[in-house]
């Protein structure tokens, strides 16, 4: 066949639009004209609203519920209590974490806001005087808000109805109000690094309880058809098929007989990975009143009650030699998991992939344990943008590494760069079993140091030191382990975490992918439809990915964790693989020629040594649908299911500058520049916005957000009047810079990077105000770093006034 | 987050606002701006039965000077306080306060008077009104009467605007030519409320402080008149002893309530913070 166009080789790669090109978003087309379509724009005839009455109380008994004069507000349908959820068991409902968590509240209350009813109405104004005429009689009881206080012998116990029970899903328990105790590395061998190192250090570091605050809060729409006996679940969620699966186990409706579709979505971060008393009461409404029902949560409901992060009370410690290197890692973890074990992680991990403490360094022994902890707090426990607990890890290894720098009186790079693994040493399996993929780290960190003349700043430092000024350069070279996960260390209710993608070639050549991930705002759409144009030769403009339908997608586990492209994003250029493969044959025919004798170049199959004798894809789709060799059967499709032989293993190094204003505890970041390795860069500007948006919550989490808790049990500041998100006017600035080690067991050599710069940034702004004040002995403080906390530690050291 | 039924009522003249306030009692309530009101309603803190929006009256709007005097109409919006060349001119104070208030989406729909007539000892220009010596204008059944700002505030949420009375314009006397001034805020992030804030006017004559006037924001229950951290300041050269004189003097009247701002402890330092840096940059722009 010839050629019908004169397009040299660079220009047709260019049409492609495929991996390594800085595309624009196809999805921001509809984005930025207003025409997304997320939960709350969804309006079926006949659809109703509901919401809930929650407890002022953060630890209450139950006495009675009165109902009636709710019930009598016009516009009101329908109020239901824990009671009306018992004869279908739907009072209570699994968690992901092997616990159960109340639905409406049954005879307590655990946490302040809790749902204790829900009440569905015409419209939200009926359902909000509804909620306010519900009567509930409550008896106040002991609350605990500190986890330690939790394990004293005499705590009053919390969660009665497991009081009985020696584990909850995760573990042996110890104490009525312990959730579970985990362990991982050696414990006599890191003793006795300890007890024979030339230096220790050990640090109390508290990671804040903060909360993933996506921009669209949590809600769904259930809609039963009884005609059909089908349910439909629109919904905020990151995982569709598990909710499918979860709403099958729970509700007992066949799954086949359940479509969860979830359109645009505003954000997730991991807050909408679990599920939430919203969708059960929302779906038994439907079932009940046979009209939609739509439960669309507020920003103080999302901020108080659905899935918070972190809540890490972290023990560090570390041995080394006196040349600050490491010998042995040793922490302990209280996880303040709140009133519910209703955390988001792999069910082997009750501390998430936590072991991955050791970081980006070589160290020989670990041993680190994990006890969780029942509180009179919102349940939770979930990745706010990074791998399970692999931020609270890192934050833990970065923040320490520079205690050490600081005992031996070593300079904090070079300390980083003793201690890292080497490139020879990849894959490098820690003592803590992981095996590390790839990695280059001294590279990245010598690049960063040469790129904002860490000596120049040292100098400078020293300088305004001596005027009195504070100034603090932050480090962090972090790892983070993403692509959760091989299913023989992962799993969710006991599904493997694979993840899929299938793919239609139509007869003109274009393309539809359907992926079992789900896009937040990540441009799934853009960077899936340029691995396969690459993959397959046709412009990424003609290939449509969808996502987030169970009824048409395949099966998969959902977005988070950093897991779509390392396991989706595989699974689609397996699948193209597969039709390439078909394609080759299709071609071979066309070109009566040998599969053997053809060549791939670009978008065609071309015929050794006869470049004018080609195949194009284009016109290899239209031959798959009429003009095939015998015994292949037609059309140009394909599936993969994806289990990831391993995780992918991004890293970077971040290096930040502070100027702190001792009068007013204000911290200026100066100066950000953040160095990215994740393998393979599919999309340069996709990535670039990623690792914006991941180091401005970042810096959100380390300035400012936290969600804390009076002596009652009151939540605080869960409210955009208090709960920080920076604006433009806050955000720095940040300058990015890039590294390319591939993954060696990916398709095509690509890691996550959407979480990255939120494990690294989170440690970089710390260790950089910590570092403002380490030349005054000060070797730790708590984040988040809000004004008035770091004049604090200037009174401390008498120079705040 | 649903506010409760209302009647919505939209009055063509200020009598006829007086008129619905008059007549529907404690269970009427202006709108202005609605960017404190509406909040207020979603969390259900604030409930009233008759909503009297004030956006018809355009009587309430404008900034005029008479004389030695400027008025400014209570319905003028935050914006347009922040735009006006005359305030800047002879005022400057009031456009740099005004852009520390939330941001431009809110200072386009939140007024003046909304700011004053709220109560809320955050809002910021009760302070800059007080520091100015500014008079509210009251317009009731019974007629009209100006109560001065360094009077009005009683309690937080507390004036002593009666329930029946509008305000219908602020009115300041012209600062002299040559005066000093600053509004320093020290808050979290833009849309903030202040963590402390202070309204700062010095007139300087030879080197020598002729008047002071100092007001705090955000640290009581009312917006604080610190006479005595000003008088301090009179007489002197505005040197650092009388500078530390004034900061002290403000610190000890004021109140501040602990919260996700910081401690009480933090929250009275960094008022005298605010205070010490306004009275510089007021010195600083001041011809002596
Ligand atoms: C995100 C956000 C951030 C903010 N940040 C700040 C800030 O930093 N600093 C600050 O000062 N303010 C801030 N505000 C408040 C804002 O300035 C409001 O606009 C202002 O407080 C009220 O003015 P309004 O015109 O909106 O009044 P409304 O909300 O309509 O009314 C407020 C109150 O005043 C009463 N009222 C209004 N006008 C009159 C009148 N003419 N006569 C009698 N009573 C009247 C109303 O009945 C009501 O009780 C913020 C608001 C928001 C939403």
């Amino acid at each position: 066949m010839t050629d019908a166009t004169e397009m040299t080789l660079e220009e047709r790669e260019a049409t492609l639009g495929g991996i390594g090109c800085a595309r624009k978003r196809k999805e921001d087309i509809r984005f930025i004209q207003g025409k997304g379509n997320y939960v709350d724009d969804i309006e079926l005839p006949g659809q109703v609203f509901g919401d809930f009455v929650r407890s002022p109380y953060a630890h209450a008994r139950v006495k009675s519920i009165d109902t009636a004069a709710a019930k009598a507000v016009p516009g009101v349908l329908a109020v239901l209590t824990a009671e009306d959820l018992k004869p279908l068991n739907l009072h209570w409902m699994p968690t992901l974490a092997g616990d159960t968590q109340a639905v409406l509240a049954d005879q307590k209350v655990h946490f302040q806001n809790q749902e204790v009813a829900f009440v569905i109405g015409e419209d939200r104004y009926a359902v909000s005087d509804g909620i306010q005429a519900v009567e509930v009689d409550y008896e106040d009881l002991p609350v605990l808000v500190d986890p330690k206080q939790a394990l004293a012998e005499d705590a009053p116990v919390l969660r009665e109805d497991v009081e009985d029970k020696d584990n909850v899903g995760q573990g042996v328990r110890k104490h009525p109000n312990h959730i579970f105790a985990w362990e991982a590395g050696d414990r006599d061998e890191t003793d006795k690094a300890f007890a024979g190192a030339a230096v220790t250090v050990k640090e109390e570091i508290f990671y804040q309880r903060v909360h993933p605050c996506p921009l669209e809060p949590c809600g769904c729409v259930a809609s039963m058809d009884p005609v059909r006996g089908e349910l439909t679940l629109y919904g905020t969620f990151q995982a569709p098929h598990v909710v499918r699966t979860v709403v099958s186990l729970i509700a007992g409706l066949p799954e086949h007989k359940i479509r969860v579709i979830a359109p645009d979505i505003g954000g997730g971060f991991g807050n909408k990975v679990g599920a939430y008393p919203g969708y059960v009461c929302a779906t038994v409404g439907t079932i009940v009143l046979g009209r939609p029902v739509k439960w669309v949560e507020g920003r103080i409901d999302n901020l108080s009650t659905t899935a918070f992060a972190r809540d890490y009370h972290m023990t560090g410690e570390l041995a080394a030699d006196s040349n600050g290197r490491i010998a042995a890692i040793r922490v302990h973890v209280l996880a303040d998991h709140g009133a519910f074990n209703a955390h988001a992680q792999p069910s082997k991990w009750p501390a998430g992939l936590f072991s991955i403490v050791t970081g980006s360094y070589d160290i020989p022994s670990a041993h680190i344990a994990v006890d969780g902890v029942y509180t009179n707090k919102a349940p939770g426990g979930v990745a706010y943008r990074c791998s399970f607990r692999v931020t609270e890890a890192s934050y833990l290894i970065e923040r320490m590494i520079d205690v050490l720098a600081q005992k031996v009186g070593l300079d904090k790079a070079e300390v980083r760069l003793r201690n890292f693994v080497t490139p020879e040493q990849f894959p490098y399996t820690s003592c803590l079993d992981w095996e590390y993929d790839s990695g280059d780290y001294h590279t990245a960190l010598n690049k960063v140091l040469e790129a904002v003349d860490y000596q120049g700043l040292l100098a400078e430092q020293a300088e305004k030191r001596k005027r009195g000024e504070l100034m603090g350069i932050g480090l962090a070279t972090f790892t983070e382990i993403v692509g959760a996960g091989p299913s023989r260390n992962c799993d969710i209710l006991g599904i493997g975490m694979f993840d899929s993608c299938e793919i239609r070639i139509h007869p003109t050549g274009s393309a539809i992918a359907r992926l079992g991930t789900k896009s937040q705002g990540q441009g799934h759409e853009t960077t899936y439809a340029q691995i396969l144009a690459t993959e397959l030769g046709i412009p990424s403009d003609d290939i449509t990915v969808e996502e987030g339908d169970t009824d048409t997608a395949p099966y998969g586990l959902g977005t988070y964790g950093s897991r779509s492209t390392p396991v989706a994003g595989a699974a689609a250029a397996q699948a193209a693989r597969k039709i390439k493969a078909k394609a080759q044959k299709i071609a071979a025919h066309m070109l009566e020629v040998g599969e053997k004798d053809l060549e791939w170049e670009v978008d065609r199959f071309k015929v050794k040594g006869l470049p004018e004798k080609t195949a194009t894809m284009k016109e290899i789709a239209f031959a798959a649908y009429q003009n095939l060799p015998e015994g292949l059967e037609p059309g140009l499709e394909a599936v993969n299911y994806y289990d990831p032989p391993n995780f992918t293993y991004p890293f970077g190094a971040y290096l930040c500058v502070v100027d702190v204003d001792r009068l007013t505890g204000e911290v200026k970041v100066r100066r950000f520049y953040a160095l990215d390795d994740c393998g393979t860069r599919i999309n340069p500007m996709v990535i670039e916005g990623q690792v914006h948006g991941g180091l401005t919550e970042a810096f959100a989490i380390a300035m400012g957000q936290e969600l804390t808790f009076d002596e009652t049990g009151n939540i605080q500041g869960a409210s955009f009047m208090d709960y920080f998100l920076p604006t433009a006017v806050e955000t720095p600035v940040w300058e990015t810079d890039f590294t390319v080690t591939p993954s060696p067991h990916h398709p095509i050599g690509a890691k996550g990077v959407g979480e990255s710069p939120n494990v690294g940034g989170v440690s970089a702004f710390s260790n950089a105000v910590v570092d403002a004040f380490a030349h005054l002995g000060v070797s730790h403080m708590p984040m988040p770093h809000t004004p008035w906390r770091v004049w604090k530690q200037c009174q401390a050291l008498g120079i705040g006034e | 987050m649903i506010p409760g039924a209302f009647e919505y009522h939209r009055p063509a003249s200020v009598d006829e606002a007086i008129a619905l306030l008059s007549r529907h009692g404690d269970e009427g309530r202006v709108i202005a701006g609605g960017h404190s009101l509406v909040p207020m309603m979603k969390l259900r803190l604030a409930e009233p039965g008759h909503l009297i929006d004030l956006q018809g009256l355009d009587s309430l709007r404008g900034i005029q000077q008479a004389g030695r005097c400027i008025e400014i109409g209570a319905m003028t919006t935050q914006q347009e306080v922040a735009a006006s060349e005359l305030l800047a001119e002879v005022c400057p104070i009031l456009r740099e306060a005004a852009l520390l208030i939330a941001d431009p989406q809110v200072r386009y729909c939140g007024t003046l008077g909304g700011n004053v007539a709220n109560g809320d000892p955050g809002n910021d220009m009760p302070a800059v009104m007080q520091c100015l010596d500014a008079s509210f204008v009251l317009r009731g059944p019974k007629g009209e009467r100006e109560v001065p700002a360094r009077n009005f505030y009683e309690a937080a949420y507390f004036t002593a605007r009666a329930e029946d009375e509008l305000l219908t314009a602020v009115s300041l006397p012209i600062p002299p030519a040559g005066h000093g001034y600053a509004y320093e805020k020290l808050k979290r992030k833009v849309g903030d409320y202040a963590t402390a804030a202070a309204a700062v006017v010095l007139i300087m004559n030879g080197g020598t402080c002729e008047s002071a006037s100092i007001a705090l924001t955000n640290v009581g229950q009312t917006p604080l008149f610190a006479e005595a951290a000003g008088q301090t300041l009179v007489g002197t050269k505005v040197d650092e002893a009388a500078v530390a004189m004034a900061v002290e003097a403000a610190k000890g009247i004021a109140e501040p309530v602990a919260d996700m701002r910081g401690p009480e402890e933090y929250r009275t330092h960094v008022t005298g913070v605010m205070v010490r840096r306004a009275v510089e940059r007021a010195l600083a722009r001041a011809q002596a």
